[in-house]
């Protein structure tokens, strides 16, 4: 798999959040997404950011255009080192928040991208990695 | 410590320098509708410092270093405060390059041996061109950042309620709606419901970009307050990528009416408040 480009960003406060929908958006009209994966993918950075702002203490996004060999991948890192998440299972069922939220936001990216995966540590911080894969 | 003798040079003949180059900068250029003579000598003299200092404890060749950090942050703020005045990427980074003339002649005249000066010049030049390049980049990000919170501040626009018919309201939202101003927009919905006892209003998400779980939400929570208010929601303007998302997300609109455009919510709102709506030709026609 090879990275043909990448970028970072900051998610430290709410104007942030429109910098990471613009750019993620950008990325993905580049990389040939159409309006629906492209709406998808937006959307579920706007989640894991929001959670990186909100629960995380802010973080950064880290964006990487990817190739296979036969499809285009667009892959999104977001690291933040704030409390990280005691039980992940937990964080991902559908209608959990610990704040007041809907519980909707991890449960639901993962079933807007390809791939979806966290790693946690309690006082230490949390990554979330998704991608999605051209058709 | 740094073996350059540039450090030096900076601080024997600051003075100099500093002449020299206000000058060089006033002729590449008339900037002083924008930026005052003062103001520049003032930026010119601070960069002269905070690169003496920089270049006296660190490499003078390697700007990405702990000693350069104060060069670095101060042109930040040199780009920074230069894009907002509305100077092009040239004229901010012409800051950084055009101190190069000065800093040649200053080499060549302070050092006697051809080959120290050919040197020390190669160095200055690495030096200038990897700040002036910096500052370039900083200026780009700065002007991308200041773009963003123009759209930000766009998408931040007052939306009005507007009364449709008798007993129908619509609301055209444009923006996002997961920040501050959400509640705002909630108010004056049900402000309006109130004051003109409208029994519908249409939300129109047309003009929002991104439905995620908090703007979700808030949709759901002020269709609940008009309901409180006794009036009925629709909700129009979602377009089929958005109604996918939406679906995936596992967010449930529940029993709310939803329509494509806002056409169809109007047809519907005019059905639902008894209001019958007929082409003219064809009432002619019976
Ligand atoms: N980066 C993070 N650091 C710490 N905890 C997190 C992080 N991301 C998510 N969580 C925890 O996981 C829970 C579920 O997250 P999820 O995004 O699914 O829902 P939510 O943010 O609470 O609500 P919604 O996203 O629907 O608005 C959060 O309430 C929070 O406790
Ligand atoms: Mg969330």
């Amino acid at each position: 798999m090879e990275v043909l480009k990448s970028d970072s960003l900051p998610i430290r406060t709410s104007e942030d959040m429109v910098s990471v929908r613009t750019s993620v958006r950008k990325f993905a009209t580049e990389l040939r997404f159409g309006i629906v994966d492209q709406t998808k993918i937006v959307t579920a950075a706007s989640e894991i950011a929001r959670n990186t702002l909100d629960y995380g203490r802010g973080g950064d996004l880290r964006m990487e255009a990817l190739s296979n060999g036969t499809k285009r991948g667009l892959r999104l890192i977001f690291t933040d080192r704030g409390p990280g998440i005691r039980d992940i299972e937990r964080a991902l069922t559908d209608g959990f928040t610990s704040g007041n939220g809907m519980g909707l936001g991890l449960g639901g990216t993962r079933r807007l991208m390809d791939e979806f995966e966290i790693a946690s540590k309690v006082n230490e911080g949390t990554t979330v990695t998704i991608t999605k894969w051209s058709r | 410590m740094s073996t350059s003798r540039i450090p030096e040079i900076l601080r024997k003949h600051e003075a100099a320098l500093l002449d020299d180059w206000t000058r060089e900068q006033n002729q590449l250029g008339d900037i002083s509708h924008r930026l005052s003579e003062a103001d520049l000598r003032a930026q010119s003299r601070r960069f002269l410092q905070l690169l003496q200092e920089a270049a006296t404890r660190g490499d003078a060749a390697d700007t990405d270093t702990e000693a350069f950090r104060e060069v670095r942050r101060f042109l930040e703020e040199v780009s920074a405060s230069r894009a907002a005045l509305g100077f092009s990427p040239s004229e901010t980074a012409t800051f950084v390059f055009s101190f190069k003339q000065p800093l040649f002649n200053q080499i060549r005249a302070s050092l006697p041996s051809a080959e120290d000066q050919l040197a020390e010049i190669w160095t200055a030049t690495l030096l200038l061109d990897k700040l002036g390049l910096y500052t370039m980049e900083t200026y780009q990000k700065t002007r991308e950042s200041i773009i963003a919170r123009q759209q930000e501040e766009m998408l931040e626009l007052s939306t009005p309620v507007v009364k449709l018919w008798d007993g129908v309201l619509a609301l055209p939202i444009i923006g996002t709606l997961d920040s501050s101003r959400t509640q705002t927009i909630m108010e004056n919905l049900l402000e309006k419901i109130v004051e003109t006892g409208s029994e519908l209003a249409i939300i129109d998400i047309t003009g929002v970009p991104t439905v995620d779980t908090l703007t979700a939400q808030h949709l759901l929570k002020t269709v609940t307050a008009a309901r409180l208010m006794g009036a009925e929601c629709i909700i129009s303007g979602i377009r089929p990528q958005i109604a996918q998302t939406i679906v995936h997300l596992g967010v449930e609109l529940g029993d709310i009416i939803t329509k494509a455009s806002l056409a169809d919510a109007f047809r519907i709102a005019m059905q639902r408040t008894g209001h019958v709506v007929v082409r003219k030709a064809a009432t002619s026609r019976l």
